[in-house]
C-alpha cells in the first residue's frame, strides 16, 4: 500500500529512520544505571542459596563492620512498616523480604545499603544467614498429589498447592465429538520455563525527599503509571500518597514483559531511601536477573484433536498444568488467570473446543510474565500447531495442505471461535500461499525426498498462527481493576510543531518514531516535528503500559483519535481563515482547501498559529487534545512461517537452513520497524525452540542461572531471516493496524519443532520437546537406529 | 558482580614476578585474565595477591625454532588465529583457537593461560596432548620442562607450582605428511565443549599412519589422551574400519560427567563421532 | 588494599586516576569518567555490552582491571562520532535499523569498528563470527550485519 503522505510528512507506510537512534548510537541513551544523584547509596541483595527452608538467624554484624556499609535491611525491619509482603498483579501475595521462610533459590533475604557498589557487594558476602533446609516441591505434578506438603502456609485455610482452575468451552459437547470422531490424535508437551533475558537487567533509583514527603523512582518499568498506583496502594499506609509519587521510566534496554512486575528489589530500594532519607540505587546482576525475576511459560499441556478421516478438524481438547512457582505473580489481566490461552483453536474452523488450566505452587521463583506474548498465546499456539502436525501425519496429508483444508475461510470474518473470541479479520490462505512461494515449498519437498533416500535428515516445518492482542476492551480487561485502555495527549504549538505524550513506554519498539508517524498521518505535520514522550508519570497521561503488543492497538489508536480531534478543531479555524463554512473544505494531509478552489488553502501550521493568535470568535484558544482509547475488540494478526532444518546424524545438532516468515499485522505504520520487530521476535523464537530453558534439579537448584548455561543465541546460531507480509486491515482499529511485536516469538518455535519432527517423521516420530537440544535429538536417532 | 579485595602487582621482569610469587601471601598469576577475572567476579576465587605478568617483556614469542613451535606466556588466541605460520603448519591450533569463547575474549585470552588453568573443559589441553607439547615452567630455581602428559592430574590440578609461571609451550614441528584437526561440539558459540577431539597424525610413504596423537576435551576430570585410539591408528591404513575402531577406542577412554550438555552415553558417543571426524579432517590435511 | 595511580587516554583525552586493585575497567569508564555509553549486561563475560577498544583491540571491559589499562588508549562509543558527524558504521546502524533498545549497540559498534579496521570488506559469515561475542536480544542480528555491510560499502566508495 503506497503511503498517503509525502516523504516530508512521513506518515504511515514510510520507513522513517528512527528518531531515537542518534542518542543510542553516540552513547547518549539514559538507561537506569546511567542515573546518579548527589549522596546516592547502593543497595545489593543477599539471596537464598536453598530452594526451601526456615531462616534461623541473620547475622549482619560482620557486614556492618565493612567500611561504607551503612545498613542491612531484613524482613523483620520491613515488617515494622507492614512492607514485608506485597500483592502481585494477580491478587496473590509475594514476600518482599522473608521474616522466617525462604520459598525459592535466589529469593531476596536481606538488603545491604552502602556508599558504593563495591562496598555493598562486600556487605552481601559478609551477611551470615543460618538456614534450616526443608525438602522442596519442584515437580508441579507431585505438588498436586495428596501427600504433598502445603507450601503456602501463610494463606489461612490453604490445604493444598492448587492455585486456581480455569476453563473455557463446552466440555460435554466437546467430549461427545471425541467419542464419535473418526480420528483422535494426542500429544503431551511442555513449553518450559524461560527468561526474557533482556540485555539490560532490572534496576531502580529511589529518591525519597523526607522534607516534602515526595518519592521519585527512576525504574526499568514497562508500565510506569500502573506502578505508581501499585506503590500508592502498597505504601499508602506509611504516607506515600499517589500525588507525591513520581515514577520515571527512562530508556529501557529491552523489556519483553520482564519489566512489568514489581520485584522485591524495587521495594527494598524504596524502603531504604525512605528509611535513610537518601537516594538508593539497585541494579541487579545477570545471575539475579535469571534466577529470581519472573520467568515465562512453564505450561505442561496434554492436547487432543478429534477429526474426520480426511483430516477435517472437529474439536480440540487441552488439559494443562501451569507451574507458577511459589506465587502467582503473572502480569496478566485480572480476569484472565490463564491469559488468552483460549486462542488455542488458532487458525482453524472447528465445531467445539474445551481448554482447562490448573495452576500450581512449587518452590521456584514466582511468575510468569507474558514474555513477548499476549498472555499465554505462545503456549496455546505451540500446542495447537504441534498437534495439527500430528494429525497431518496420522491422516497422511502434507502439513501445509491439512492446514489449508482447515483454515477459517476469509469470508467467515468476523469469525466467532468456539472458545468465545470474535476474530476481526483474516486471510490465512494468502499468507500461506506467499510463504510457500517464497520458500519454494514444492521444490523443498522434492529435495527432502531425495535426501531421505540417501539417509540424510532434512525437515520442513509449517506454522500458521493466529495471535490475539491489544488488550483491551474495558468490559473484559483490567489490571487490579484498572481498565486496560491507553492514552495520548497531543499539543500543537503555535509554530506548528507538536509534543505528544502517551501512557505506554517503548523498550526498543521505536515509539518516538512510529507515534510521530501516526500523528503525521492524521494531522499532516511532518513526523520530524512531533516530539514523543513517554514514561514520566508527572507529565504523561495515565496508561497501562507497553506489553502484550498493545501499544499500537491502544495508545497508537489514542494518538490517532487525539489527532483527529485536533484536526476537527483545525478545520473550524481553517474555515474561519478562509472565510468559508467547514463543509466547504477539503482535507489533504497538512492542508485545508476550499472545495473547487484548491489554490485557496491554509496549512495545518497556519491553523496552529491561528489557534493562538487569531481564533474564531467564541473558540477556546489552543490546539490540543487528549484521548483515552478503549478498544472495541482485540486484534488478530496472523501469519504462516515455514522453515527448513538439517539434522546432523552424528551429533543430533539442528541447523535452521532457511526460515521464511509471512506476517499480516494489518496496516503498517513503519515497514522498517515492523520487519525489525519480526527479526527480533523470530530470534526470541529460535531461542526457546533450540537453546533456552531454565531447568531445576530436584533440590530446586536453578541449572541455567547465568549466560554460561542460559543460551541466548548469537549471530552465528541465528539464521538470515526472510520476511514477507500480506495486509488485511483490522476493521475496528482507527488506523487498520493490528500490532506485531510478538507474532514471531509465538510462531517461530512450533515452525522449528515441526521441521525437526518432519525430518524424523518417516521414522515414526510425532513429537520432540523444546528446547530441541542435540542430545535430545541424538537419543531419538539412536532409538530409531539412524545415529551415525 | 564485584571481585573480592586483593592486591595487584605488575612486575616488569620475570625475575621480579618470581620474587613476588615467592614472597607474597596467596599469590595468583594472571596473564589475559579471561578465566581468572570471571572467577573473581563470581567470588569462586579470592587470592590475596594477583601477579599480572602481562607487562613482562619477552614472553610473547610465537615462532618456530630448533624444531619446535614456541608459544610464549603472553601469546593470545587472536595472535594464533592471525599467524600465517600456524595456519600453514599447525592448522589444528587454528581450529582450536577459533572455537574458544568468542573473538573478544580471544583478544586477551592466552594459550598458556588456557593450559595452566587446568580446566578439563578448556580446548588447548587436548590439542597439546595430540601435538605432544612440552611445557616450560619457570620457578625460583630456573626453568623445567614438563611433558604435557604429566601436567594435568586432577580437576583444576596441574604440576605447576604456586611459585612457578608457565612461560612457554613447545610443540615439536610436525613431520612431513602430517595433519591435524580439532573438532568441538558446543551448544552455541562461546560455550564450553560438550565434547572435543584433537587429532594430529603423520603418514608414512605407504599411506599408513606413522604416528598419531589424540586428545579429548571435557570428557573426564582431566584432559584425556586416547592412547588406545592412537594405537588403533598407528601402523594401519586409515580406512573406514580403522577409523571406526580408533574412534570407538577414544570413546572407551572417556569418563564423562553427565550434565546439561548430555548424558554419559551421549558424551561417549560424541567422543566417538568427533574423533572420527577429526581423524578424517587430519588425514585430508596430511594429504592422505 | 592497594591504590594504584594510573594514566589512561580515553577517546583521546588523558586521565589520571587512583584506582583500587579490583576496580573493573568498565566501572572506571562508567562511574569515574561518567562515560555511560559503555554498558554492563552480564557477569560472565558473555554479552559484550561493555566492549571498548583497548589500544585498538576490542575487549570486554568488565573482564579487564582498570589498573591493567594503565598507559592504554581506550576507545568508547562516545569517541566514535567526530566533527563530521557519525561514522559510516553508526550511520549504517540507523539506515539499516541495526538497533532497537540500543543497549547492546555501543558494544556492537566498537566490535564492528575494529572489524572494519582489520577487514574493510568482510563477508556475512565473517561479520557474524566477529560479533558472536556480543549478544543482541532485539534485532535478530540481520540488520546489524547489514549495518556493517553498509559501512564497508560506504567507506569503500570513498577510497
Amino acid at each position: 500500500m503506497a503511503p498517503r503522505t509525502s516523504a516530508k510528512i512521513c506518515g504511515m507506510g514510510h520507513s522513517m529512520k528512527r528518531k531515537e537512534d542518534p542518542r543510542f548510537l553516540q552513547g547518549k541513551g539514559n538507561y537506569i544505571d546511567d542515573f546518579t544523584l548527589p549522596g546516592m547509596l547502593w543497595l545489593d541483595i543477599v539471596r537464598s542459596p536453598i530452594a526451601y527452608g526456615k531462616i534461623k538467624n541473620i547475622d549482619s554484624s560482620k557486614a556492618l563492620e565493612i567500611p561504607g556499609v551503612l545498613a542491612v535491611l531484613t524482613g523483620k525491619d520491613l515488617e515494622a512498616y507492614g512492607l514485608h509482603w506485597m500483592p502481585t498483579l494477580m491478587s496473590d501475595t509475594q514476600m518482599v523480604l522473608p521474616t522466617d521462610t525462604v520459598m525459592y533459590q535466589a529469593q531476596e533475604v536481606a538488603g545491604v545499603i552502602a556508599t558504593s557498589r563495591y562496598a555493598a557487594a562486600d556487605g552481601v558476602a559478609a551477611v551470615e544467614v543460618d538456614y534450616e533446609p526443608l525438602k522442596p516441591v519442584i515437580d508441579p505434578f507431585k505438588a498436586l498429589e495428596d501427600d504433598a506438603p502445603v507450601l503456602r502456609t501463610d494463606k489461612e485455610g490453604k490445604t493444598d498447592n492448587h492455585i486456581w482452575h480455569w476453563e473455557a468451552g463446552d466440555k460435554e459437547a466437546t467430549d461427545r465429538i471425541f467419542e464419535e470422531a473418526d480420528v483422535v490424535v494426542r500429544e503431551k508437551m511442555h513449553v518450559p520455563r524461560i527468561h526474557v533475558a533482556s540485555i539490560e537487567t532490572c534496576g531502580c533509583l529511589a529518591d525519597f525527599n523526607p522534607v516534602e514527603g515526595h518519592l521519585t523512582v527512576y525504574m526499568t518499568t514497562q508500565a510506569p503509571h500502573a506502578i505508581r498506583t501499585v506503590l500508592a496502594l502498597v505504601a499508602g499506609h506509611v504516607g506515600l500518597s499517589e500525588e507525591k509519587i513520581r515514577v520515571v521510566s527512562p530508556d529501557i534496554g529491552g523489556g519483553f514483559g520482564g519489566k512489568v512486575p514489581v520485584y522485591p528489589g524495587y521495594v527494598v530500594a524504596i524502603a531504604a531511601s525512605v528509611v535513610l532519607g537518601k537516594p538508593v540505587k539497585w541494579i541487579e546482576d545477570r545471575m539475579e536477573n535469571l534466577q529470581a525475576d519472573s520467568f515465562a511459560r512453564d505450561y505442561h499441556m496434554d492436547a487432543e484433536i478429534a477429526a474426520n478421516a480426511d483430516g477435517k478438524i472437529r474439536a480440540l481438547r487441552i488439559k494443562t498444568i501451569a507451574d507458577h512457582g511459589y506465587s502467582d505473580a503473572q502480569a496478566a489481566p485480572s480476569k484472565w488467570p490463564a491469559g488468552l490461552f483460549s486462542i488455542c483453536t488458532g487458525s482453524y474452523d472447528m465445531e467445539q473446543a474445551y481448554a482447562e488450566v490448573d495452576a500450581v505452587y512449587t518452590n521456584k521463583p514466582p511468575g510468569g510474565v507474558a514474555y513477548r506474548c499476549s498472555f499465554r498465546v505462545t503456549e496455546a499456539v505451540h500446542c495447537m500447531e504441534r498437534v495439527v502436525d500430528t494429525l497431518a501425519h496420522k491422516v497422511g496429508k502434507d502439513p501445509a495442505q491439512l492446514r489449508e483444508e482447515n483454515f477459517i475461510p476469509k469470508e467467515a470474518f468476523p469469525y466467532q471461535s468456539p472458545l468465545g473470541w470474535e476474530y476481526d479479520s483474516g486471510d490465512y490462505q494468502a499468507a500461506m500461499d506467499k510463504a510457500k512461494e517464497m520458500i519454494g515449498y514444492d521444490e523443498l519437498r522434492a529435495e527432502q525426498a531425495e535426501k531421505r533416500a540417501r539417509g540424510e535428515l532434512m525437515g520442513i516445518g509449517v506454522c500458521s498462527f493466529t495471535e490475539v492482542l491489544g488488550a483491551g476492551p474495558s468490559k473484559d480487561f483490567d489490571i487490579l481493576g484498572i481498565k486496560m485502555f491507553d492514552s495520548a495527549e497531543v499539543r500543537v504549538h503555535p509554530t506548528g510543531k507538536a509534543i505528544a505524550r502517551f501512557g505506554t513506554k517503548s523498550q526498543g519498539q521505536g515509539h518516538e518514531t512510529t507515534y510521530a508517524q501516526i500523528i503525521a498521518e492524521e494531522l499532516g505535520l511532518p513526523a520530524a516535528h512531533v516530539q514523543v514522550e513517554e514514561g514520566d508519570t508527572d507529565t504523561a497521561p495515565y496508561g497501562l503500559g507497553t506489553y502484550a503488543s498493545r501499544s499500537t492497538p491502544t495508545a497508537g489508536a489514542a494518538g490517532a483519535m487525539a489527532a483527529r480531534q485536533i484536526r476537527d478543531k483545525a478545520a473550524k479555524i481553517a474555515a474561519h481563515l478562509l472565510e468559508v463554512s467547514e463543509e466547504d473544505l477539503d482535507w489533504e494531509p497538512g492542508t485545508f482547501s476550499v472545495k473547487g478552489a484548491p489554490d485557496k488553502s491554509v496549512s495545518i501550521q497556519d491553523c496552529a498559529f491561528a489557534a493562538y493568535t487569531n481564533m474564531p470568535p467564541g473558540m477556546e484558544p489552543g490546539l490540543e487534545a487528549t484521548n483515552y482509547y478503549d478498544p472495541p475488540n482485540l486484534t488478530f494478526p496472523f501469519g504462516t512461517y515455514i522453515c527448513v532444518v538439517d539434522i546432523d546424524r552424528g551429533t543430533g545438532e539442528v541447523t535452521v537452513r532457511r526460515f521464511v516468515a509471512v506476517d499480516d499485522c494489518g496496516n503498517i505504520i513503519n515497514p522498517m520497524i515492523v520487519q525489525g520487530q519480526i527479526h527480533g521476535g523470530l530470534t526470541q523464537g529460535i531461542g526457546p525452540a533450540l537453546y533456552e530453558e531454565i531447568p531445576y534439579d530436584e533440590d530446586g537448584n536453578n541449572l541455567a542461572g547465568s549466560f554460561m548455561d542460559y543460551l541466548v543465541p548469537t549471530a552465528v546460531e541465528t539464521p538470515a531471516w526472510e520476511t514477507g507480509h500480506t495486509v488485511t486491515p483490522s476493521p475496528h482499529h482507527p488506523l487498520g493496524a493490528k500490532g506485531v511485536g510478538e507474532s514471531a516469538t509465538v510462531g517461530a518455535p512450533p515452525a522449528i519443532a515441526n521441521a525437526v519432527v518432519d525430518a524424523l517423521a518417516h521414522l515414526g516420530v510425532t513429537h520432540v520437546e523444546i528446547p530441541i537440544r542435540p542430545d535430545r535429538v541424538w537419543e531419538i536417532l539412536r532409538e530409531k537406529g539412524v545415529a551415525e | 558482580m564485584i571481585p573480592p579485595q586483593f592486591d595487584y602487582h605488575a612486575p616488569g621482569s620475570l625475575d621480579e614476578a618470581l620474587g613476588l610469587l615467592g614472597s607474597l601471601d596467596d599469590p595468583k598469576v594472571m596473564s589475559g585474565g579471561q578465566s581468572l577475572l570471571p572467577m573473581l567476579k563470581l567470588r569462586l576465587a579470592s587470592p590475596a595477591n594477583i601477579v599480572d605478568i602481562g607487562r613482562i617483556p619477552g614472553l610473547d614469542t610465537l615462532a618456530e625454532e630448533d624444531g619446535f613451535l614456541r608459544i610464549g606466556a603472553l601469546v593470545t588466541e587472536t595472535q594464533l588465529e592471525q599467524s600465517a605460520l600456524v595456519a600453514l603448519a599447525y592448522p589444528i591450533l587454528l581450529d582450536t583457537a577459533k572455537v574458544i569463547a568468542d573473538p573478544l575474549v580471544r583478544n586477551r585470552a592466552t594459550i598458556c593461560g588456557n593450559i595452566a588453568h587446568g580446566d578439563p573443559a578448556n580446548d588447548h589441553p587436548a590439542t597439546m596432548l595430540a601435538l605432544g607439547a612440552q611445557l616450560v615452567a619457570t620457578g625460583p630455581d630456573g626453568a623445567r620442562t614438563i611433558d604435557i602428559d604429566d601436567f594435568f592430574f586432577g580437576l583444576f590440578m596441574t604440576l605447576l607450582g604456586e611459585d612457578e609461571i608457565l612461560t612457554e609451550i613447545r610443540i615439536p614441528a610436525p613431520a612431513p605428511a602430517s595433519g591435524g584437526a580439532y573438532v568441538k561440539l558446543e551448544r552455541k558459540v562461546g560455550d564450553y565443549a560438550v565434547a572435543g577431539s584433537a587429532v594430529q597424525l603423520s603418514l608414512a610413504r605407504d599411506g599408513t599412519v606413522a604416528s598419531a596423537g589424540i586428545g579429548l576435551t571435557n570428557l573426564g576430570i582431566t584432559p584425556i589422551r586416547a592412547t588406545a585410539a592412537e594405537d588403533a591408528l598407528t601402523g594401519q591404513a586409515p580406512g573406514d574400519d580403522t577409523i571406526a575402531a580408533a574412534a570407538q577406542a577414544a570413546a572407551d577412554a572417556t569418563e564423562p560427567i553427565p550434565d546439561r550438555r548430555g548424558s554419559i552415553e551421549y558424551k561417549q558417543n560424541m567422543a566417538r563421532v568427533l574423533t572420527a571426524r577429526a581423524i578424517r579432517k587430519a588425514l585430508a590435511r596430511a594429504g592422505g | 588494599m592497594a591504590t594504584h595511580n594510573i594514566n589512561v587516554t580515553v577517546n583521546g583525552e588523558a586521565h589520571a586516576a587512583a584506582v583500587d586493585s579490583r576496580l573493573l575497567l568498565v566501572h572506571l569508564i562508567r562511574d569515574d569518567l561518567a562515560l555511560t555509553g559503555t554498558h554492563i549486561g552480564c557477569d560472565t563475560t558473555h554479552c559484550g555490552a561493555c566492549t571498548v577498544l583497548m589500544d585498538g583491540v576490542p575487549v570486554k571491559s568488565c573482564t579487564v582491571l582498570a589498573v591493567q589499562a594503565d598507559g592504554a588508549e581506550i576507545g568508547t562509543v562516545e569517541g566514535l562520532a567526530g566533527a563530521d558527524g557519525m561514522t559510516p558504521l553508526q550511520e549504517g546502524f540507523q539506515e539499516e535499523h541495526g538497533l532497537q533498545c540500543g543497549f547492546c549497540t555501543p558494544g556492537m559498534l566498537m566490535t564492528g569498528t575494529a572489524l572494519l579496521e582489520s577487514n574493510p570488506n568482510p563477508s556475512e559469515a565473517e561479520i557474524r563470527e566477529a560479533i558472536s561475542g556480543n549478544l543482541c536480544r532485539c534485532t535478530g542480528y540481520v540488520n546489524i550485519v547489514k549495518a556493517v555491510e553498509y559501512a564497508a560499502a560506504k567507506t569503500g566508495e570513498g577510497d
